[in-house]
């Protein structure tokens, strides 16, 4: 349960003549939380969206788990073991919430057109054994209580989980989150926070991009900093906190 | 096969009324054979129209693609089958071997208008689909030559109907002592195959491919993210829409005895749609009444408009097809101000159509 888990080599994002990033390598090791911040505009989200396939980075790699990860569409990132969350909540929002995990469990699952005409038992098997995790996801982010609602009936706080369940049923190896606690109150970021530490302790690596410095310094064992599409710096939160060019970056230029 | 009828809540009221149904679809055609023979003929083309409608169902209500080109495939189907059993190449498969056939080949065009337009989103596969309905059209009224492949705009003629085990499906028996004739038979026939693709449709709604359709159709990206394969699961409502368009054709050609290129232009394309749109996109039961109704309405207009302008005016004003066209128009314009979801829609639908967006 050691070693790089994901590798991010020299990428760079061009839009126009805009350069969102520019250059940005990281790596992340298995198991631990792994902290992405910068002012707004500064690239994170271009950077998720480059790793998880929504976007095709102009230059450079991801090398996840030990191979080169083919980012050519998401669901053949989602099938390599990263799943993600979006800023603003993306769920199925006329379907209810156990629907959505069940969605969630289509990569994993392998029904086809004559299986489900046909009702095979491995069929029936399969839709048996998706109901069951889709429950036991929603469980395991707490609203289990909550699995015959439609999904955007569900308070902002469940929502949120809601998508990490839908996220978690793809079996991830890496969950990338992105501000999951944006809009959320003191007491829904603080058992967020309880639900991060559990994926952890569960074996998920977790890459977290937020703006709650607090949540962030707390929690990740190691934080990047972007700024203008460069990554500025990257070490254990504490040593981030006092370094100067981060001190910049998030309140401007240097007094005097 | 107790799956196969499973049905929901098994009180004794529900039993009691699926009974009653099922009696009453039986008895049905010796009822309108009192009225009339026509009636039947009519019953069995909104049966069709059901089949067409149920179909088209899978693409727009179930993935919330726009197609506006469905026609061709009901064109395929019926082509397939009318080359199949004509003198035209003096062949006479037998129906249960051709249908399959029909079914597959419209599948192939499903998949070759699917594969290259899939990328496309909204208007824009709306019209490359309504270009390609066109197209299949334009191919049969013209493939007379140089090789005389469809016989051109004079279609094709003499078409063999449905013969099983010796029951010949154009002529009328007498059956225990009842009158059976051609068009009862047919309606036989459709009511089953009505039943086997609204049991599959549901099935099929019901399943992990139904569930990966309506993510599609609710939020593509995050489909995406999931690890949909979209562009995969796109292509298979296009086949599995286009092949039961292929069945209906098929049957459709059975039933006439004579196709032509005529039977397949955009207007029937925009009805098929109209039935779906009008009994509520994605409820399965309602695209069905769509369809019934907009095959039997305009019949009843056309018995009942031009003798009564006769008695009032003493002769024709309107023509009956002004008329239903009229109606039609200001029944969709009302419904989408009303029942913006259908008359009878999906439970899901009538959440996406029914709140005003945020």
């Amino acid at each position: 349960m050691s070693g790089t888990i994901l590798e991010a080599r020299s990428i760079s994002k061009r839009f126009g003549g805009v350069r969102a990033l520019n250059n940005v390598s990281l790596t992340i090791e298995r198991g631990e939380i792994y902290g992405l911040i910068g002012p707004n505009g500064a690239g994170k989200t271009t950077l998720f969206n480059c790793l998880t396939g929504m976007y095709q980075a102009n230059e450079g790699e991801f090398v996840f788990d030990g191979r080169r990860l083919n980012t050519e569409a998401p669901h053949a990132v989602a099938k390599q073991g990263i799943a993600r969350t979006f800023q603003n909540i993306r769920l199925f929002s006329n379907m209810t919430a156990l629907e959505n995990v069940m969605v969630g469990r289509h990569l994993r699952t392998h029904a086809q057109v004559f299986g489900a005409i046909f009702r095979t038992q491995t069929t029936r098997t399969e839709e048996h054994a998706i109901v069951d995790r889709a429950h036991e996801l929603l469980r395991y982010v707490g609203i289990e209580s909550r699995a015959n609602d439609i999904a955007n009936q569900l308070s902002y706080g469940d929502q949120r989980r809601l998508e990490i369940a839908r996220a978690l049923a793809t079996e991830p190896k890496l969950l990338a989150l992105d501000e999951p606690a944006a809009g959320m109150n003191a007491t829904e970021t603080a058992s967020l926070r309880k639900l991060i530490v559990a994926l952890l302790q569960d074996g998920i690596t977790v890459l977290l991009i937020e703006h709650d410095v607090k949540l962030v310094m707390g929690l990740c064992d190691r934080v990047a900093v972007l700024d203008y599409g460069e990554k500025i710096a990257e070490d254990v939160p504490i040593k981030v906190q006092r370094d100067p060019k981060v001190i910049e970056a998030y309140l401007g230029g240097t007094v005097g | 096969m107790r799956q196969l009828f499973e049905f929901r809540g098994g009180s004794f009221a529900s039993k009691a009324g699926i009974a009653f149904v099922v009696v009453a679809l039986l008895l049905l055609p010796f009822a309108l054979t009192q009225v009339g023979t026509a009636w039947v003929r009519i019953t069995n083309l909104a049966i069709l129209f059901a089949l067409l409608s149920l179909g088209l169902n899978i693409v727009v209500g179930f993935a919330g693609l726009l197609d506006l080109g469905y026609i061709a495939f009901y064109a395929v189907g019926a082509y397939v089958y009318a080359l199949l059993a004509s003198p035209h190449f003096g062949l006479a498969l037998p129906f249960w071997i051709i249908l399959p056939i029909g079914a597959f080949v419209a599948c192939l065009f499903g998949v070759l208008l699917g594969a290259p337009t899939l990328k496309l989103r909204g208007d824009y596969l709306a019209i490359v689909t309504l270009g390609f309905g066109e197209i299949v059209r334009i191919f049969l009224n013209n493939l007379s030559q140089p090789l005389n492949l469809t016989n051109g705009p004079r279609g094709i003629a003499r078409i063999e109907p449905v013969r099983i085990g010796g029951v010949d499906f154009r002529s009328t028996d007498t059956w225990f002592g009842f009158q059976v004739s051609g068009p009862m038979k047919y309606y036989y026939l459709l009511l089953v195959v009505l039943l086997v693709v609204i049991i599959i449709n549901m099935r099929l709604e019901d399943s992990r491919i139904g569930r990966a359709w309506q993510a599609i159709r609710e939020d593509e990206l995050a489909a995406k993210a999931v690890g949909i394969n979209t562009t995969h699961i796109k292509l298979l409502a296009f086949a599995m829409g286009a092949s039961f368009g292929g069945i209906a054709g098929g049957i459709f050609s059975a039933i006439q005895g004579f196709i032509s290129p005529e039977s397949f232009v955009l207007v029937e394309s925009i009805m098929v749609l109209a039935m779906v749109v009008l009994g509520g996109m994605g409820n399965i039961f309602g695209v069905i009444a769509g369809a019934v109704l907009l095959s039997f309405v305009p019949e009843l207009l056309r018995y009942t408009v031009e003798p009564m302008q006769k008695s009032l005016f003493g002769k024709m004003i309107i023509e009956p097809e002004v008329i239903r066209m009229l109606l039609f128009g200001m029944a969709l314009v009302l419904m989408m101000r009303f029942r913006p979801a259908g008359l009878w829609p999906s439970s899901a639908r009538k959440r996406e159509l029914g709140r005003r967006p945020e």
